[in-house]
């Protein structure tokens, strides 16, 4: 990867937002350069997709519980922790699965609309798989800081306005 | 009997008055007047200190170390500074008797002025410059001579001018690159004529480098560091900008042992020590912030880069400035002097930005505009710059 990219992949992981005319001044690249990069890097599936960061708990419609699972799991000769791994992310309630050291192996993160759908989805979906060992389900109670964001600061400029 | 008239004696010095009041204030005063106005006057960073050196100084306070620490600050401060300075700048100091941590880079100024000036002796200053150097020259006894830059130099001083300023009582220079507010920088070629210089006139030289880590195109390179200039170098910097630590009031100067003696000197009558908890959150910044300070450069540097170019498209001359977080456009085109150029911005369009006048000769015809500020505030700022530019273009 060229420092150009990196550049420009640190910034839009920022703001996805930004403009090309914005993007081309702040790194001094053409923006048709910038362009050329940004669909390599979408080829490459270096980006995957230019998502919004929302707070849900703001939207009275859209109430939603999220829990993580710690799940126990027998791997399989030959291809580990891989195929049950698929069959778990595959679940579109499944909205992270991770590989995990330690006290448990697969750490999954469940979006419902209730606690009892996430309920149902461990007795019934998650449990029911054969190499599927144990399951702990923790319920998140409040999110602080999502993907690098504080969810709850007004963090506003302090500085007085003119100094030297 | 000596009488003494009462009356007409003022309670005030004479050194005092002779001192205008700053510049600054006025603008400060008009444009906290005003709401919802943009800001390109802050000379400080848009970040706050980050968590880790806020915690580190928390910390400190819990365990209790609210005394007074040495007087030329702790030890390991200390110690952490010369190892930081010589890894990053190449300059070889010893913690023990060469270093003095001071209330921020300011009182290092002013302690250096009052530790070698004599009355009548001629300190030349590089123009435009920080606001404070002529007025604690003043203070000290000293007579502040002037040497203005020019964009067309991209606001680098060259030896001759420095040269045709030298009289039989020039005492000292004082530099400061990159430099607020102009943003230029000094490369070891363009030093090393003037270390000469130096060496020939026998001048102690202030290098003010506050700004030293925010260089953008070229690694920083300290004047203390030129062949034989660490004997006659007050070198000054601090963590108000590279940490974003501006309020912790915390600064260093670095010197030859005579003259760093004589500033601990007056250091230990005047402040006795710099704040303790201060000295640990910055103990914690040279240990482990240098990726903070990375990352806060490289989001400058960015900035820089779409403020510079959106003067150009404005139609007003702007040098790119190799450090610090200030463009220093001119705005000679308009017909308008830095004072009215920036009033009237302020007023019709509320952002606000520093006439170049008051940072001395050199200044006039220029703005200083701060960088140091959301990409958001400097996509409106330019937005609404341009808007008032084309009125008078």
């Amino acid at each position: 990867m060229t420092e150009k990219e990196l550049e420009i992949l640190r910034i839009i992981e920022e703001d996805a937002r930004i403009d090309f005319n914005t993007l081309a001044k702040m790194t001094n690249i053409s923006e048709e350069e910038i362009e050329a990069i940004l669909k390599k890097l979408e080829k490459k599936k270096v980006i995957l997709n230019y998502s919004a960061v929302i707070d849900w708990s703001k939207v009275p419609q859209a109430e939603q519980v999220t829990a993580m699972i710690d799940v126990k799991v027998t791997p399989k000769r030959g291809v580990g922790f891989d195929e049950v791994a698929e069959r778990i992310y595959r679940f579109s309630e499944v909205q992270a699965l991770y590989l995990m050291s330690g006290a448990y192996d697969l750490q999954v993160v469940i979006e419902g609309k209730t606690m009892q759908e996430i309920a149902r989805f461990v007795s019934e979906k998650l449990s029911s798989i054969d190499s599927v060992i144990s399951t702990t389900t923790h319920f998140q109670l409040k999110k602080y800081k999502h993907d690098g964001i504080i969810f709850e600061e007004g963090e506003e400029d302090r500085r007085i306005v003119v100094t030297p | 009997m000596s009488q003494v008239n009462v009356k007409t004696k003022s309670r005030l010095s004479s050194r005092i008055q002779d001192i205008k009041p700053s510049g600054i204030r006025r603008f400060f005063d008009l444009a906290s007047s005003m709401d919802n106005i943009i800001s390109l006057g802050v000379g400080e960073p848009d970040f706050t200190t980050p968590w880790n050196i806020r915690e580190a100084s928390i910390s400190s306070m819990e365990r209790g170390f609210t005394a007074y620490s040495a007087n030329a600050g702790v030890l390991e401060l200390r110690q952490e500074i010369t190892k930081y300075m010589y890894q990053r700048f190449d300059v070889d100091y010893d913690p023990e008797t060469e270093v003095l941590v001071t209330v921020g880079a300011s009182e290092a100024i002013d302690i250096g002025c009052r530790a070698i000036l004599d009355p009548g002796d001629e300190v030349i200053i590089v123009e435009p410059g920080f606001v404070s150097y002529s007025p604690l020259v003043s203070m000290a006894g000293g007579v502040p001579v002037s040497v203005g830059t020019k964009i067309e130099d991209d606001f680098k001083v060259s030896a001759e001018q420095i040269r045709a300023a030298i009289t039989e009582k020039t005492k000292a220079l004082m530099i400061s690159f990159p430099n607020n507010p102009t943003g230029a920088v000094m490369l070891k070629e363009d030093l090393q004529e003037i270390a000469a210089l130096a060496e020939e006139h026998d001048l102690i030289v202030f290098s003010d480098e506050i700004y030293a880590e925010l260089s953008y195109d070229n690694k920083h390179f300290s004047f203390a560091a030129l062949e034989g200039m660490k004997e006659r170098t007050i070198l000054i910097s601090g963590f108000s900008k590279a940490f974003a630590m501006t309020g912790w009031r915390l600064g260093f100067v670095m010197a030859p042992p005579d003259l760093l003696a004589a500033m601990l000197k007056l250091h230990q009558y005047s402040l006795m020590c710099a704040p303790t908890m201060a000295q640990y959150g910055a103990l914690e910044a040279l240990k482990s912030g240098m990726d903070d300070v990375e990352r806060m450069m490289q989001s400058y540097k960015q900035r820089r880069g779409f403020f510079v170019e959106s003067f150009a498209e404005m139609g007003l001359a702007c040098h790119m400035p190799g450090g610090a977080f200030y463009a220093f456009p001119s705005i000679k085109a308009t017909g308008l002097t830095s004072e009215e150029f920036a009033e009237k911005l302020l007023y019709e369009e509320r952002v606000a930005v520093v006439p170049g006048n008051i940072f001395g000769v050199g200044g006039e015809g220029h703005i200083r505009c701060s960088y140091a500020t959301s990409m958001e505030n400097l996509q409106e700022a330019t937005k609404r710059m341009n808007r008032f530019v084309s009125k008078y273009l």
